[in-house]
This record gives structure tokens, C-alpha cells and sequence, in this order.
């Protein structure tokens, strides 16, 4: 490599460390706020470190008063419900569309994929109302109904994932005698596990993180869900940095746990999910 | 038991049962909606009274006329300009990092945490960095010796408080575009790039006749999400500056959730969404005929 080579090797690291003490600087606020004492707060720099990483007692406070248990629960209901729905009736949705011929399969097909261009946030004044119908405002099955419903990212990558899997597999189980259900059951749904992981991920993150349908569907305390307890935390303590710190340090760490672990993953289905 | 139907038997009541949960949910949840909304955006309703009167167009023109709903779109530009930035950093990163480079896939793994990260809690993030009297950028804009843009509230100045929070959402989503050119970038056979180098091309060169033909779709892509990601704004200035100051970070969702939900306006509501939907749906249009005249 010559010394122009070598520049640019260097410059590209310069630039690359920016960008990373870009990314870290807000971050390692968090971080060494979440260690302060009340005390050390006020009279310290907000850059300093604290004097001890064993200070847990802002933890202890936000997971009290964020209500952190009951929210990490609701959250959690709210997903596995949806996840469950998602991965049943979008396999087999994505079975009956694609491995039959029949009248209206292109139709419906399209019909799926022109509601992408549909954004949900536009339609919430009246699926609002379509919820509240049902009863469903206030309750946890409400902003699940909304995720298994409104959003159909599920369809489209089980759509393209059941396209690779060969018809002559189901072809040679037909002659053994099996249903078609028990094709389905037993051979299409174990092939498409790939496909359900990245639905898992992705549905995953998103409904963690999602602010907008729990804030306008579960306004009451006890429905209380991982974005919205952040939300009513802050409002009770604003200025208490060292409070909100630890409480915003709790909220994110479990996805980027979960990031850390399954990186791969997410590269991935983040790309076919952003390419439909 | 199934097994002794016929498969055609099989098939209709496969196609009966897996077909009608999920059609009825898309009706329920994205056709009818879109149809409601239109019908409602032609009337006068609060929402909970039984009657609902026909106004024709008067919710249309009070969308375009009233300078406070039509002109809360300025708002959203700022989030479409710093988007465009926000883009070209991610084509550079992803350039820089599609090099040969030890540690690129650590620099990838860093510069895309912020996407996965749950958007309220940095949304706070940030409201600390920014923070007037306690945050940390005036804290350090101070120790390196700006005393005068120390003093900046950046949260608090109507001038430029849209581009701030903004700023925060370039944090967010550069990794995101950022993956998506590097996974375009990667199709892109090595021996182009070698038989280029054997030919004498420099750098520049070869990105501007090789990488950027060959990413064109993407660009475009990238550039579409972030027309429709700037037009439907919520979360960040609503959670950070509640629309303020004075109205100043209101973007026009938060509008029309207002309008729906403390105002019980839901027919001006409805208009005003079926003109965003209007939008989306123009800007995603052209974008899918665009990409689709590249495949013939």
C-alpha cells in the first residue's frame, strides 16, 4: 500500500470515530448521569463520571414509580398475542395464496399489496372509532387487533419466502396420502422458519417501540406499556436528570441486548422489510 | 380425517378458512378506513352525536385556506431537508464501509444501534443533550471555550427548533439507510470494480460510473422513505416539545390528532388526513412506477 493509500486508510478511520463518538456522546450521558447521586448531579459536570457505577438507587426509584414491571409485562402480552396471530394467519394465508390456482388469486394478491401504500397514521381517526365499536379501547387486545390487522409486512415476506420453497415437495407428500393441511403443518410451516424469525425480530421492535397506538388506545395507568410509562415518568420528574437517565437506560437496554445477539437477523430482514 | 376429502374438497375449505380472517382484517383495517375517511371528510361531526350533516368541500377549503392546518407542512420540510443529508451520510458510511477495513463490521453494528433503540427513550436522549441550562451540548459547546453558543436553546427557539429535533432523527435513522446502500452495494460484483482499477479509474471514477448506476433504484428508494417518514412526523416533536414553542414544532399529524381527539372535529380531521394519505400515496405511486419502468 502506498503512503496515498494509507492516508486515506487513516482518514477513513478519523471519520469513522466521529461518527461513532457521535452516536456514543448522548448515550454516555445516559450512562454516567444514571450513577449520580441527587447531590453529585447538581454540583458536577454532566460529563463527569460518577463516583461509583454501584449506585443503584435511581433504579431502584425509576423502576418503582414507571410502574417498569407492569409496563415490561403489558408490553409483553401485547406482543406475544400479536406475534402468535401474526405468524398463524400469515403462513397460512401466504400457503392457500400461493400454492393453489383459483379465480381472484391475482386480485387478491394485489389487493394486499396496494394497502402498503395505505399508512396507518392516517387512518387512525377512524380506526380509532372502528376499535372503540368493538369495545377494545383501554384494553390491551385493542392495539393488538390493530397490529395483526394494519399492518400486513408479515404477508409480504412470508410471500416471498414460500415462492423458493419447491412444489414438489408437497407434490411427493400428496401421494403419500398426507392432508394438505398436514403439508402445510408439517412441512411449508417448518421450511418458512426462517421467515418467522425475521417476523418475530421485526414485529418485536416495532411494537417495543411504537409510541403512537398505546398513547391514543391505552391512556388509563394499568394498561401502561414500556414507551408510555417513559412518557408519564418524565412528566412527574422533569429536571431530575439522574432519575430519567437510569429510567431511559432501562427502557433501552432490552432491545439492544436483543440487537447485540441477533444482528444478522435484523440486517437482514431490516433490508427485505425497507425493499418491498 | 381430512385426508379422506378429495384435495380439490381439501383445497376449498383450506382456501375458505386460511383466506377470510386476514381479508376481513384488511377490509376492517386498511380498505374501509381509507373509504371512511373520505366520506367523513366531507361532513360535519363531533365524533359522537348520531347526525352528521354534508358540508361538501367547506372541510377542504378550511384545510388549504387556514394557514395554521396547510402551513404546519413547513414544519414537516425541515424534516425532508435534514432527511437529504441525512441520506448522503448514509451512501458515504456505506461506501466507506463496503472498503476493505478491519473493525467495519463493529463501525456498522455501532452507526445502526440508534434505529433499534425505542424512539420515546430517545427522544429523552436527546431532550437531555439539549437541555438549555443542564444539557450536555451546551455543556460541552461550553468547554470548548463557544461561551456565547453555550447559552442556546435549542429545544425553545421557533426559528430553528424543527431542524433541531430533526437533527435527532438524522441520529436515528442514518444507520437504517445507511444498511440498506451497504446491502445494495454488496450486489455489486468485485470484478467491475477490477477491471475499472485495471483500466486506470480513480476513486471517484469508479463510484460515479460504477456504484451509482448500479444503486440508482436504492437512492431512490431511500429518497421516497424519507419524503413519506418527513410527511408523517409524530412521535419526536410530540413527545420532546409538545408542538412548541408556540406551535412552532407542530407537524401535521400531531395536527390532525388534535383536531380528531381534543377538538372532536373529525370531519376537518378526516380531510385533513385524506389529504396526507393523498400525498403518500402520490409520492409512493410514482416512486413503484418508477421503479418498476427500470425492471423492463
Amino acid at each position: 500500500m502506498g503512503v496515498i493509500g494509507k492516508l486515506q486508510q487513516g482518514l477513513k478511520y478519523i471519520i469513522l470515530c466521529l461518527a461513532a463518538l457521535v452516536i456514543l456522546f448522548p448515550p454516555y450521558i445516559i450512562v454516567v448521569n444514571a450513577f449520580k447521586t441527587k447531590e453529585k448531579f447538581f454540583e458536577a459536570s454532566t460529563m463527569s463520571l460518577p463516583d461509583s457505577f454501584f449506585y443503584f438507587d435511581n433504579f431502584v426509584q425509576a423502576f418503582k414509580q414507571a410502574s417498569i414491571p407492569l409496563a415490561f409485562g403489558n408490553t409483553a402480552t401485547i406482543i406475544i398475542v400479536t406475534l402468535f396471530f401474526n405468524i398463524l394467519l400469515g403462513s397460512a394465508f401466504c400457503y392457500a395464496i400461493s400454492r393453489f390456482q383459483f379465480r381472484l388469486q391475482g386480485i387478491l394478491v394485489g389487493l394486499f399489496m396496494f394497502a402498503t401504500i395505505i399508512p396507518q397514521i392516517t387512518t387512525q381517526v377512524v380506526n380509532y372509532k372502528t376499535i372503540a365499536s368493538l369495545g377494545l379501547t383501554n384494553n390491551l387486545m385493542g392495539p393488538v387487533l390493530l397490529y395483526i390487522g394494519a399492518d400486513i409486512i408479515q404477508i409480504y415476506i412470508y410471500l416471498q419466502f414460500i415462492k423458493n420453497i419447491p412444489y414438489e415437495l408437497d407434490e411427493s407428500a400428496m401421494i403419500e396420502g398426507a392432508s394438505l393441511v398436514r403439508i402445510f403443518r408439517s412441512i411449508i410451516f417448518p421450511l418458512l422458519a426462517p421467515a418467522t424469525y425475521t417476523i418475530i425480530i421485526l414485529k418485536t421492535i416495532s411494537i417495543y417501540n411504537d409510541f403512537f397506538v398505546p398513547y391514543l388506545y391505552l391512556p388509563r395507568a394499568q394498561h401502561v406499556v414500556v414507551s408510555t410509562s417513559l412518557m408519564r415518568f418524565f412528566g412527574n420528574n422533569s429536571g431530575d436528570w439522574q432519575l430519567i437517565s437510569a429510567a431511559i437506560l432501562i427502557i433501552m437496554i432490552p432491545t439492544a441486548v436483543m440487537y447485540l445477539f441477533l444482528q444478522r437477523y435484523i440486517f437482514s430482514g431490516v433490508t427485505s422489510g425497507a425493499v418491498k | 380425517m381430512l385426508s379422506k376429502l378429495s384435495f380439490q374438497t381439501q383445497k376449498k375449505v383450506i382456501l375458505i378458512c386460511f383466506i377470510t380472517i386476514p381479508l376481513l382484517l384488511l377490509f376492517t383495517f386498511a380498505y374501509y378506513p381509507a373509504l371512511e375517511l373520505l366520506r367523513l371528510s366531507f361532513m360535519k361531526w363531533n365524533g359522537v352525536s348520531a347526525n352528521k350533516e354534508w358540508i361538501g368541500f367547506a372541510n377542504y377549503v378550511e384545510v388549504f385556506s387556514n394557514p395554521d392546518i396547510f402551513g404546519v407542512f413547513k414544519h414537516n420540510f425541515a424534516y425532508f431537508v435534514v432527511g437529504i443529508i441525512q441520506n448522503m451520510l448514509a451512501l458515504f458510511f456505506a461506501v466507506i464501509l463496503n472498503t476493505k477495513l478491519r473493525g467495519r463490521n463493529g463501525f456498522r453494528l455501532l452507526l445502526f444501534l440508534p434505529y433499534i433503540l425505542n424512539g420515546v427513550a430517545v427522544a429523552y436522549l436527546f431532550g437531555y443533550v439539549y437541555d438549555t441550562t443542564n444539557g450536555s451540548l451546551n455543556a460541552l459547546l461550553g468547554s470548548l471555550g463557544f461561551e456565547q453558543l453555550s447559552q442556546t436553546s435549542w429545544l425553545g427557539n421557533k426559528d430553528f427548533v424543527n431542524y433541531t429535533l430533526a437533527s435527532v432523527g438524522l441520529w436515528r435513522f442514518m444507520g437504517f439507510n445507511m444498511v440498506i446502500y451497504l446491502g445494495a452495494l454488496q450486489s455489486i460484483p468485485s470484478d467491475l470494480y477490477e477491471a475499472a482499477s485495471i483500466d486506470g479509474a480513480n476513486a471517484w471514477q469508479k463510484f460515479s460510473k460504477i456504484t451509482l448506476p448500479n444503486i440508482y433504484k436504492i437512492i431512490e428508494l431511500n429518497l421516497f422513505l424519507t419524503v413519506t417518514g418527513a410527511l408523517e412526523v409524530f412521535d419526536l416533536p410530540f413527545v420532546l416539545t409538545k408542538g412548541g414553542p408556540a406551535g412552532a414544532s407542530e407537524t401535521f399529524v400531531m395536527k390532525i390528532i388534535e383536531t380528531a381527539f381534543q377538538f372532536n372535529n373529525y370531519g376537518l380531521a378526516s380531510a385533513m388526513s385524506v389529504v396526507l394519505l393523498l400525498f403518500v400515496v402520490i409520492v409512493l405511486s410514482i416512486q413503484r412506477y418508477l421503479l418498476s419502468r427500470g425492471d423492463d
